[in-house]
């Protein structure tokens, strides 16, 4: 207990220090978010300077080995950490799927080799992964993918069509769900290789959101060609991989309720809209709006924190993520609700600087996909109803 | 500290369940509904509480309790919702006792805790006037005569009141009604000329009493803590009350809930299991998560009472109000899911029903609590 408080006491020093006033703040656009990746440029130099000193200290993955490129912290003291950023609305000195998904995968299933090849670059921000998991025709119904990797001497060779690939036109490699036995019932022919985005035959197509961006894209394999030292796993077996990594991408999404550095949402709406003589927002209905949110967001917070320490006491189940996924994305698209009514007509401005280029509407239209990425909340929902509740039917 | 229970309280819970399920099921209160029990609670049950440690569990150990944290109490609250034992676990052994240890002088203190730790005494707290729970809204007098004081006024929903052999009454000895300061709480003792206690006979079959009380006397020595600065006493033993109702809210969930599982997994209808229907899965692993996230909220609320007393207001508004949310919608589908059988009285299901609704009217519904959080963070 008191190396933790000494931890604690050190570790809000360094930050203190280290991290730079600018990188308290909320972000502001899209460019304020560092992916790292071959191909990046630094938005600042705040954010160049944050991203490298956490690096240094292995904190952009505090929780992976040292040898890695992580912090080598226990559980607590990762939890230490992230409360210690939180207090000072630090930012993340890093956003990666490498980070969050690929990772905790490779450090499962990955062998020493893919271990030591990739991990320390994904700490390092030096490579930047996409997820090619979704197909046309496979979406919730992620099994029934059709793209085939054949063998040919030590290659195979990888043809077929991924969709919704997020940020696949900026990412330096893919983690991609292939097909690599076709008579095999439909879960067992699945196999979870890597490979560079550079290859030949890769081609991507973006694809333009409600919110007027393009994170995403349709992804084309033409003949490409992959070493076969690039499966993760066994071949075939690679579903069970693919749901591994599913239960970080859930956990990961369920986050993103916890806002980093914004301001509460009684006071956001209280500088829009005002307040009576008492000082209570004056928009008594909206008030109450808030409030019930409040009391769910927090309680929210709670059961995060709480799957975490369950996990570590070994009475987690694997399909728990799937819980916290539904209710996170849910209670994030009410606060984005909350947001347009509380901002009124102000927010509604689509291109303009007074709107910060209808920030606050953009965001709202992306925290729609929350409750479709990662599996809906209809496929949560069900994920719940059969792994832990039991109920019958497949 | 990690929101699971440790060893501990893993074994407390387990000897709680063990008791409880076996002495105290839901027939147990059948019974005593059905009989027009006159006490309402087994005093037989009691006993053997205290003789388990239970009911001195927040007592501290030098007057003879177990000197446990409100983490504990949460425990056997959520058992005790389980199952819906009535006894006075609450009255007694969470308010009372936390209201004298906190507050008590050395005098009060030994007086009455050793005897609450043993079973021999049982307390209530006297705070709410109308309909809605409204502690800042006290309008109860009590105002000095000779070296002591003169009480005048009216309580409603005083847990286990009519059974009390010590009633802690909230009065104002200054200030109007809505106003923060000049409250203060008073150890009556409800013998005494003046008190007169009506028992409630309540929708779920659970104790309650009103009490009038007219120029009822009591000496100065009977003042529990500060003169005026009754508020905030008063305001941390409501905490750890609602943090306690908040657990047995929970395990009145965690129980509802269960049985409609297992329900959905052996009902047949068209020629299928109805837990075979999507929408109804749905709703079933939606209610689960729900109860999760409570969870949640409700150990945390227990630990920061344990751990920084002075600053869980927010936490146990999230509690309280989660608690009282999570549990009306348990009971409300535990009752749909079951169809037209969760609507007859031979089935336990609407005494969780019932239970669930008097749970979330106990010191602030889930609106009042929401109401709280927003005051707190300053919109
Ligand atoms: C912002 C965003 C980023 C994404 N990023 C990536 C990425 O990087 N890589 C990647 O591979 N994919 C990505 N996806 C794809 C995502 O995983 C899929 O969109 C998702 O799994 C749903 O599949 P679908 O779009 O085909 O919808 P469908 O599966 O066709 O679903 C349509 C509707 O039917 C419902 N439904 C389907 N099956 C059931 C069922 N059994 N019971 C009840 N209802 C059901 C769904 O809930 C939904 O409401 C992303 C999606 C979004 C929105």
């Amino acid at each position: 207990m008191a190396n933790l408080e000494q931890f604690r006491a050190e570790t809000r020093a360094w930050l203190e220090t280290n991290c730079p006033p600018e990188m308290r703040k909320p972000v502001a656009n899209d460019s304020d978010v560092f992916w790292g990746g071959r191909n990046t440029v630094y938005s600042s130099e705040p954010q160049r300077l944050w991203f490298e000193r956490m690096r240094d200290k292995g904190w952009t993955v505090p929780d992976w080995p040292k040898e890695y490129g992580g912090g080598g912290l226990d559980p607590e003291e990762t939890k230490i950490l992230r409360q210690e950023m939180a207090a000072i609305s630090a930012r993340l000195p890093l956003s990666s799927f490498g980070i969050w998904m690929l990772g905790p995968a490779l450090l499962k299933y990955g062998t020493d080799e893919q271990k030591r090849e990739h991990l320390p670059k994904i700490a390092a921000g030096l490579i930047r992964w996409c997820q090619g998991y979704s197909e046309p025709n496979a979406g919730s119904d992620l099994a029934s993918l059709q793209t085939r990797a054949d063998i040919d001497g030590d290659d195979y060779i990888i043809n077929g069509q991924k969709i919704w690939t997020s940020m696949a036109n900026f990412a330096d490699w893919i983690f991609c769900l292939v097909r690599t036995d076709f008579s095999a019932k439909k879960h067992d022919g699945i196999s979870f290789i890597l490979f560079d985005m550079a290859s030949k035959g890769v081609s991507t197509k973006p694809i333009l959101l409600i919110s007027g961006k393009s994170p995403f894209c349709e992804t084309f394999f033409d003949n490409v060609r992959v070493p076969r030292s690039h499966v993760v796993g066994t071949v075939n077996r690679g579903w069970d991989v693919a749901k591994y990594l599913l239960q970080h991408e859930r956990s990961m999404i369920s986050e993103v309720g916890e806002r980093r550095g914004t301001r509460p949402l009684g006071q956001i709406a209280a500088n829009s809209i005002g307040t009576d003589e008492q000082g209570r927002l004056d928009d008594p209905m909206l008030r109450g709006q808030i409030a019930a949110f409040d009391v769910d967001e927090a309680a929210m917070a709670c059961a995060a924190e709480r799957a975490v320490d369950l996990a570590k006491a070994g009475q987690g189940h694997p399909a728990y993520s799937s819980a916290l996924k539904y209710y996170g994305t849910e209670l994030n698209k009410r606060r984005h609700e909350i947001l347009m009514s509380a901002g009124g007509i102000d927010v509604l401005e689509w291109e303009s600087p007074r709107s910060n280029e209808g920030l606050t509407a953009r965001s709202w239209l992306r925290t729609k996909a929350n409750s479709i990425e990662g599996g809906t909340s209809e496929v949560m929902l069900g994920i719940v109803a059969k792994r832990i509740l039991d109920l019958p039917g497949a | 500290m990690a929101l699971v229970l440790n060893e501990e309280q893993s074994m407390l819970r387990d000897s709680a369940r063990g008791l409880i399920s076996d002495k105290a099921p839901v027939a147990h209160l059948r019974k005593l509904r059905d009989t027009n029990d006159a006490i309402g609670f087994s005093r037989e049950l009691w006993a053997t509480f205290a003789e388990m440690g239970f009911a001195g569990l927040l007592v501290p150990e030098e007057f003879g309790g177990s000197g446990l944290g409100c983490v504990e109490a949460g425990v056997v609250m959520e058992e005790i919702g389980r199952t819906l034992m009535p006894s006075p676990f609450l009255s007694t052994s969470v308010l009372a006792a936390t209201a004298l240890t906190r507050g008590g002088s050395e005098a009060q203190k030994s007086e009455y805790l050793a005897k609450l730790a043993k079973g021999e005494l049982i307390a209530s707290l006297a705070v709410d006037e109308g309909a809605k729970h409204r502690p800042i809204k006290t309008a109860m007098q009590a105002v000095r005569s000779g070296n002591g004081f003169r009480l005048n006024g009216a309580k409603a929903f005083v847990v286990d009141g009519h059974v009390s052999d010590l009633v802690i009454v909230a009065a104002r000895t200054a200030g109007k009604p809505g106003e923060h300061d000049g409250l203060t709480l008073f150890l009556v003792d409800p013998k005494t000329k003046g008190v007169e206690i009506e028992r409630t006979i309540m929708v779920d079959a659970h104790n309650a009493a009103r009490i009038v009380f007219n120029d009822v006397e009591v000496t100065a020595d009977s003042v529990l803590g500060e003169v005026d600065r009754g508020g905030a006493l008063l305001g941390g033993i409501l905490n750890v009350g609602r943090a306690a109702v908040a657990s047995e809210m929970v395990g009145i969930s965690e129980e509802a809930f269960g049985r409609t599982v297992a329900y959905l997994k052996e009902r047949k209808q068209f020629g299928k299991l109805i837990g075979e229907f999507q929408a109804l899965q749905h709703r079933a692993a939606h209610l689960y998560t729900d109860i999760e996230i409570t969870k949640a909220a409700v150990m945390k609320a227990l630990q920061m009472l344990d751990t920084d007393f002075d600053n869980t207001e927010a936490a146990v508004a999230v509690a309280k109000a989660r608690a009282g949310s999570t549990a009306t919608l348990a009971v409300q589908e535990a009752v749909q899911m079951h169809g037209g059988v969760g609507m007859t009285d031979e089935f336990d299901i609407g005494f969780f029903m019932k239970r669930a609704r008097v749970c979330q009217e106990l010191f602030g519904d889930t609106a009042f609590h929401a109401e709280q959080l927003a005051r707190l963070k300053g919109y």
